[in-house]
């Protein structure tokens, strides 16, 4: 199958300064893939590049098989880059009707996007009135406005409360469906964790790997709180589904693949183990990324601070 | 073209649900009212010979009178409705970029050379609709005025009508346009605005007065002026005049070539508004 999205050598120069710095990916058909880096990666900067906005200073890239920017690329695209931008003194309603002309989509979507977003009964309000929450969904809306097989969300969460992050998420899990693309940016790990397939990470301009979410916290440990500790490692040990166990601060810390849950549990039980927790490591997509960019622990808290 | 149509529309709705707009075409048919029919109508009756300063109280009532229409509504637009109509660009383009919104039209599917060809033909027909408006204003008081005093009530002919509305509307746009290209190169309203309005009000006026004086050496660059060759042009197109002339209609240039100024002024405006969009990124 063919990529969606195909950036080879990808650089944005502002100055000497590379912005982005040579970077390539590929986004696969109806994936939903995480963009994911610091502040001032350069995600927005890529995206922008991907979408037409910005011309880069190097590299090709291709989006849905044309060249970013053009009109066959565009009318294909739903994209909200950067906080969505409306005008003030327009309704939600009347902000999508703009659009829509300009997009050649019937009016009747316009009520369909605004239900999928839940803006229905604000819809009639001025954008101004809005919280921040429900102008990110009227972004989400305008993207989805023309029924688009790619859709390019900047950190779509961004200034959301917990509950607004959750809808947020939901709706890009949703979006997803039907075989449609979704490229997403954030710098939440937790975020990328729960709602791609695939991520890409980036930082100071460059990619750093691009894979499975799964496959990138491949090795992630389950993490088994078990009494008497020195038992459950000897019998752990002796399995052979268990590649690796090892004690750390009180918990066993086994490397398995999770179908194997179930076994160890077994072995553990019928071996008088009392098992308290069996849960896989979530913090590992976030060791990775450090382990890969060598940031100290202190800008890590300030990364994952909402 | 389907595409810069669809531009257009969605321009347009945007324009009439925008109250900047509104207030602007108010304040410049408030003006035009005020200028050319209130205060010259209070100074009939009042009748103080000494603030006529020359005119005889009969030329004064004249001036008011529907014969006199296409003067009345025009002869404000090379400076005060001009620079009403300068903001209005400003407003219109660089508002897309103080908003942000120029990002969201520009990842649409027509192209930037659609989007400003669509909202220049959306300005176009906005200030092709004041003017009429203006027009109909004015034709509706003096129209009263005749009426109330038992004077004349015939409109000007047709043809001089049509000239002045052209006119007017040449005018309107020249001056949008270039609220437009600097709001488009500034990316943003309030400098353009702010430098615009001092363009026209001031440096305009500054330039044709030390050219009319003492430096005859500058007539060249007065010449080539924007409001300048719209006060000719309005010169051009209204009877001559019984009082004097409102403020920026001159005689400077003959109203041929002030048709081809404002005109030139207008596609070279929307020329280096589209290329300098299509060139720079949008960030
Ligand atoms: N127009 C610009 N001129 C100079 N530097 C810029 C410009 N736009 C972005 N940058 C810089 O590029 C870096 C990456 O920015 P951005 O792509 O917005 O990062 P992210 O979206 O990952 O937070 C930042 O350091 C930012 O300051
Ligand atoms: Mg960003």
């Amino acid at each position: 199958m063919n990529a969606v999205v195909e950036a080879e050598g990808l650089t944005k120069r502002y100055g000497d300064h590379a912005v982005v710095d040579s970077i390539s990916l590929t986004v696969h058909p109806g994936e939903v893939y995480g963009f994911l880096g610091p502040n001032g990666a350069g995600k927005t900067t890529t995206l922008r590049m991907l979408l037409g906005l910005i011309s880069p200073s190097g590299g090709t890239a291709t989006v849905l098989g044309e060249r970013p920017g053009s009109a066959a690329a565009l009318g294909r695209t739903g994209s909200l880059i950067e906080g969505p931008s409306f005008y003030p003194y327009l309704s939600g309603r009347d902000n999508l009707r703009v659009l829509a002309t300009y997009a050649n989509v019937r009016g009747s979507r316009i009520d369909e996007v605004l239900e999928l977003v839940a803006l229905s009964a604000r819809g009639r309000d001025k954008f101004t009135t809005y919280s921040l929450g429900m102008k990110q969904r009227l972004g989400v809306a305008a993207a989805l406005l023309q029924d688009p097989e790619l859709v390019i969300l900047d950190e779509p969460t961004n200034g959301l409360d917990p509950a607004g992050m959750r809808d947020m998420r939901r709706l890009v899990r949703e979006m997803a469906t039907g075989g449609r693309t979704v490229v997403l940016s954030s710098h939440l790990m937790s975020e990328v964790q729960q709602i791609c397939d695939r991520v890409g990470v980036i930082d100071r301009g460059r990619m750093l790997t691009e894979s499975a979410v799964q496959d990138l916290r491949g090795g992630g440990e389950l993490i088994i709180s078990a009494t008497p500790a020195d038992t459950a490692r000897d019998r752990l040990t002796a399995m052979p589904e268990v590649e690796h166990v090892r004690v750390d601060e009180g918990v066993l810390r086994v490397r398995a693949d999770d179908r194997h849950i179930a076994d160890i549990t077994r072995v553990l039980v019928t071996a008088g183990v009392a098992v308290s927790e069996v849960r896989r490591d979530t913090r590992q997509l976030e060791d990775v990324f450090f382990e890969m960019t060598g940031q100290s622990i202190n800008t890590a808290k300030e990364l994952d601070h909402v | 073209m389907s595409e810069i149509f669809r531009v257009t529309r969605a321009e347009l709705f945007k324009l009439v649900r925008r109250p900047a707009a509104w207030v602007l075409l108010a304040t410049a048919v408030l003006l035009s009212q005020v200028f050319a029919y209130l205060i010259p109508y209070l100074g009939y009756r009042g009748g103080g010979s000494d603030m006529l300063d020359g005119s005889s109280p009969e030329e004064i009532l004249a001036s008011t009178l529907p014969a006199q229409l296409v003067t009345n509504t025009i002869g404000g637009f090379p400076v005060f409705a001009g620079a009403l109509a300068l903001v209005l660009g400003a407003l219109m383009f660089g508002g897309e970029y103080g908003w942000g919104t120029i990002k969201t039209l520009f990842t649409q599917r027509p192209g930037r050379v659609s989007v400003l060809a669509g909202q220049v033909a959306a300005l176009a027909v906005v200030l092709a609709s004041s003017v009429a408006i203006m027009f109909g204003f004015g034709a509706i008081t003096s129209t009263a005025i005749a009426v109330g005093e038992n004077e004349p009530t015939a409109w000007p002919g047709v043809l001089d009508l049509l000239q002045g509305f052209a006119a007017g509307w040449l005018i309107l746009l020249m001056w949008a346009c270039l609220g437009a290209v600097l709001g488009v190169v500034l990316r943003g309203a309030a400098l353009p605005i702010g430098l615009g309005v001092v363009w026209v009000l001031g440096i305009e006026n500054l330039i044709s007065a030390m050219a009319g004086s003492m430096l005859s050496a500058l007539e060249p660059l007065r010449d080539v002026l924007p409001g300048v060759n719209a006060g000719s042009l309005v010169s051009a197109v209204i009877p001559p005049g019984m009082v004097e002339a409102p403020p920026g209609v001159s005689t400077s240039v003959d109203g041929g070539r002030a048709l081809i100024t404002l005109t030139a002024y207008v596609l070279v405006c929307v020329a280096v508004a589209i290329w300098s969009s299509r060139r720079r990124d949008v960030v």
